[in-house]
Order: structure tokens, then sequence, then C-alpha cells
């Protein structure tokens, strides 16, 4: 929208000054996050002097969530759950988004109701229930319990997004590779998925971080310390009774962020697509 | 290249069989489907099940009909919940749809680091949430809030109020963190919306003399209903259900004012073992969301262009 550029006056009031607000807004949290965890707990605890800056960081809280928790646990079981998961998912989603994009069949209407409304089923309506369920598989304080229901929340959401980057890939190559007598699963698998990296990268990003983001699942089902999650984890075990321990806390959040903050920074423009897929459709 | 061709015609009847468009389709369908039956749709059904039970955890249950809706009805912490549920829902949604738009505007005009200032707005939706959370907490703390030092220092409120200890507090502090959190993913995915209206648009307004106010108004706005709608439609059913922020930030205190209905599900079936009393609560939010979506898409028709 460059149809007028008055001078930086102009420019600061209907751009930097905005935009300067909204970044302190978002980012603030995440440099109190930070500066918190480099504190010494005499700083922190401290309410004589200033508390945006650090005077005499430390990296003792770090050191401390490392020994002393089993913080490395944690995020090991945190990454695992999420791989496996969003593997599940991207399979489960093509062989959904496939049939859906490519074939006439009976029934592939309904499939794809099914798969919306799967996908905004919120959560809370199936905890209870499955909370019971996995109890009675004697699943519970095991990481097969989050790993099989994280792809309830994952497998709608890849299969619908797949299907709208598979409807963009032209079906000439498909048809060539049929011609030739390929089947139609060699097809698939030779011809038509290695085009699909790009929608498979958007895909498994945005399942990776909302398996890393998951909560509800991993605070029922694992209540062990040695199953847990990054999330659950820092809830359940850095907090003690009434006693916060805000460093190591701090600390958590921050290391609990890193890993999927680098993935995203690596695949913004992938995720930004995956984002918006749904909502804009050209 | 013909010659296969022709050899591989004579195949088995199987192989014939699975090559049918209908019926190699279905073959893709079946495990997921079969997945998200046994792992929705069965919980789904056996949660309405329960919800008709006198079911105490590890105990068997018993049929007790719409009693625990009846209970709900009588129950005022039921109803202060769905009134929490609504206000946090209408507030959160309304200025995560107003500022969004606003960032959304904003980006969308030409300025240097465009990319790298659009990845670290996107931060707050990545981070895992109970931990920003757990920062907004730090942040809202009694003793140590950063915002009441910020407050004191500027002279606008010495001593700062307990964030977290006032209902009408603490609900705004709710709200203000799911905005937080929400912010980012109105503002990219509409401006993906607003980058796909075509300038020419706007050129054709400005010539017709319509001012900046009347080009948002009459261009930018019928144009970008359809995203609106759609952003608007996921915002409010996942604030609606939304459990993480309020378990973390407030466990559903003070007394009960910031309890939503997933929280208080929790509480009544985890905490109180009261399986089939949480799973009405948690049910009891299937009809108002039907309800919101409904009138939504009555309201806002996102008929194509």
């Amino acid at each position: 929208m460059s149809v007028e550029r008055g001078g930086w006056k102009v420019r600061a009031l209907k751009l930097w000054i905005p935009l300067g607000a909204f970044m302190v807004f978002t980012l603030f949290p995440f440099y109190w996050m930070a500066i918190t965890s480099i504190k010494p707990n005499s700083e922190l605890y401290n309410r004589k002097i200033m508390p945006m800056v650090v005077y005499h960081p430390t990296l003792k809280h770090y050191v401390d969530l490392l020994t002393e928790t089993n913080f490395i646990t944690w995020t090991w079981n945190t990454f695992l759950v999420a791989a496996v998961s969003t593997a599940i998912s991207l399979v489960f989603g093509t062989m959904l988004a496939y049939p859906l994009a490519r074939m006439k069949f009976a029934g592939s209407a309904l499939i794809s109701f099914a798969v919306a409304a799967t996908y905004l089923v919120p959560q809370p309506l199936l905890f209870i229930p499955l909370a019971d369920i996995i109890n009675q598989l004697h699943l519970g304080d095991t990481l097969t319990s989050v790993i099989l229901t994280y792809p309830t929340l994952l497998v709608p959401f890849c299969a619908w997004l797949l299907m709208g980057y598979f409807r963009s890939v032209p079906v000439e190559l498909e048809d060539a590779a049929r011609i030739d007598g390929a089947t139609r699963l060699q097809t698939m698998i030779k011809v038509f998925l290695p085009l699909c990296v790009p929608g498979f990268i958007s895909a498994g990003i945005f399942a990776f971080t909302l398996s890393q983001n998951e909560f509800l699942y991993a605070l029922i089902f694992l209540t062990q310390t040695d199953v847990r999650t990054v999330p659950v984890g820092a809830i359940a075990e850095l907090v003690k009774g009434d006693v916060f321990y805000w460093g190591q806390l701090m600390a958590a959040a921050l290391l609990g962020s890193v890993p999927v903050a680098v993935i995203y920074s690596f695949f913004v423009e992938h995720y930004v697509a995956g984002l918006t897929a749904g909502a804009v459709k050209q | 290249m013909s010659a296969t061709f022709v050899e591989q015609r004579p195949t088995s009847r199987l192989r014939r069989w699975t090559e049918r468009e209908g019926v190699f389709s279905w073959l893709m369908i079946g495990p997921p489907t079969l997945f998200l039956i046994l792992l929705v749709g069965y919980p789904f059904a056996y949660g309405i099940w329960l919800s008709l039970e006198d079911r105490p955890v590890a105990h068997a249950g018993k049929f007790v009909g719409l009693a625990n809706f009846v209970a709900d009805f009588h129950d005022p912490v039921f109803w202060q919940v769905a009134i929490n549920t609504f206000v946090y829902t209408f507030f959160a949604t309304i200025l995560k749809m107003v500022g969004g738009l606003a960032l959304a505007l904003t980006m969308n005009q030409d300025f240097r680091f465009k990319n790298a200032i659009r990845a670290l707005m996107l931060l707050p939706f990545i981070v895992p949430t109970v931990l920003s959370t757990i920062a907004w907490m730090w942040m809202l703390d009694p003793g140590f809030s950063i915002v009441n030092w910020f407050l004191k220092y500027t002279g606008i409120a010495d001593p700062g109020p307990s964030w977290l200890g006032n209902p009408t507090l603490a609900m705004m502090s709710l709200i203000i963190v799911n905005v937080w959190r929400g912010l980012p993913f109105y503002a990219i995915t509409l401006l993906a919306g607003l980058q796909t209206i075509s300038p020419d648009l706007y050129e054709a307004a400005t010539i017709d003399g319509a001012g900046s106010w009347a080009r948002f108004r009459f261009v930018t706005l019928p144009l970008l209903k359809p995203v609106i709608f759609i952003v608007t439609m996921f915002s409010v059913i996942f604030t609606f259900a939304d459990f993480q922020l309020v378990y973390v930030l407030t466990r559903g205190g003070p007394a009960n004012a910031t309890h939503l209905f997933a929280t208080y599900a929790f509480d009544i079936a985890m905490s109180g073992g009261q399986l089939g009393m949480g799973a009405s609560v948690a049910l009891a939010m299937l009809p108002p969301l039907a309800l919101i979506i409904i009138a939504m898409s009555v309201y806002m028709k996102p008929h194509k262009s």
C-alpha cells in the first residue's frame, strides 16, 4: 500500500511508532525471561536495584537446572514424542490427502468434512474419556500414550494442509507415469510425493511445534518424572508448593523454547505458508 | 516403453482390482480413518456416555441419565464458569482481531528488515505456551512484578495492583496474555490476505476520490472478510476451549473468577475424581460453541468473490 509516501513524520506515525509498540509488547517477555535466567538470586529478589539490567550475570540457574532436575530427560522425551508424532501424522495425513486431492470415490465428501470437523474438535472435549481409555489400556506414564494421542490433533491438520498443496501440483506427470504402466501406488510414491517436499516441510514444522506445545494430554497421562515433557516437568517439578524457583523456571522456559525457535528460524517461510494456507486461498 | 506397457497389461485380478480409483482411495484412506475413529470418534462417544454416568475414578460407573447436567444447572460455579468463558472469549477475540488487523496494516508497508521483523513477531505463537505463560506469571508476580515496577517508576501507581489476586484483574491478565500469544497468528494471516489484494483496486479507488479511510472501508475490509472470518473462527474455538493459560497462570482462581469450562472440567474430573460430572461440564461447552460458530457464519457470510 505504498500509494502515498509522506515525509518522515508521516512515516514515523504510520509505521515506526506502531511497529515499535507492537514489538515491545511482543518481545519484552522474552527479554525478561532471558535476563531473569542469568541474574543471581541476590539481584532477583532485591527490590532496591534497577531490575531491567543484570549486574553480575551468572549461569548458576542453568547449571542447577541441568544437574539437579531431570530437564535433559524431559527435553529428550519432548523431542522424541514430537518427532514420532510428526512422522505418523505426515504419513497418515498423506494417505488421507492424496485420494481426496486427486481421485473420485464414493464417500470423499463425507471424509473431507469429517477431517475438517475432527480438526475443530477442541481437546478439552476429549481428555476425560481419553484419560479413562489410556488407564484401561495400562498406557499411563508411557510415552506411547502421548505418541498415540498427539497425532489425533495433527493428522486432520496435516491432511488439510497437504490437500491444498497436492491440488497445486500439476497432474500431467502422474498421467504420464500411469500411461507408462506404473501402478497407482508407484505413481504416488515415486512420481508425485517427491514433488511435494515443500508441503511436507510446512506440515511437518507445524506439527512439530504443535507437539512441542501440547500440554493437557501430557499433564494427565505423564505423572512420573522420567517420562515427562518439558512443559509438564517445568510446571510440576520446578514449582514446589508455594516456592517458585524463578531463575530456574526462566532458564527452563528459555531452553525449552530454543529448539522450536531454531527449527522455526530455518523454515520461517514454510511455516508462514502453512499458517496462512487454510485462511488465504487465491 | 510401449512393449512393457503391453506386457504389464495382463496382470492378476487382484492387481486390477486395487488399481481401481475407488478401491485404491479406500485402501489409502482406511488406516488413518480407522485411527481417527478409534482415538477421536470413540472417545467422543465415550465422553457422552460418561456424562450420563455417576463415575468416580477407579470405580464402576452407574447410569444416572441427565442427573449430571441437572446438577450442573443448579451449580452456581458452573454458571460463573460459563460467564467467564464468554467474557474471556469475547474480549480476547475482539482485541486480537482489532490488534491483528492494525499490526497487519502496519506491516503491509515497505520497510527494511521486514522479513526478520515478521519472523520475530511470530515468536509468541511458536514458543510453547506453558513456557511463555510462566514468564508472564513472573512478570505479574505479587512481590516482584516488572509491570508494577514500571508503574511505580513512571509514577502511575505505587504500589501496583495484585494482578492475579484480584478477580477482575486476573481475568484481564489472562485476556492480555491470550492476546499476546494469539495476535501474531491474526496479524500474519491477515497480512498474507492483504498481500493478495491487487494494488490496481486501490489506484482505481483513489482516482474515484476515495481517501485512505474510504479505501480501507470499501476495498480492504470487504476483500479481507473471508480471511478474517476463518481466522476468527479458529480463534474463537481455541479460546473458548482454552486450558493451558488458565491452568498455569491462575488455576481458575481467585475464587473461581477465572475458571473456564476446560479448567473446571479438569478440576472436577482429575483433581476431584468425578469423571461423569467432569465429562458433563466439558460437553456443556459444545452447544454454545456450535451456536457461536453458526451465528458467525450467518453474520459474516464468507461468500467467494
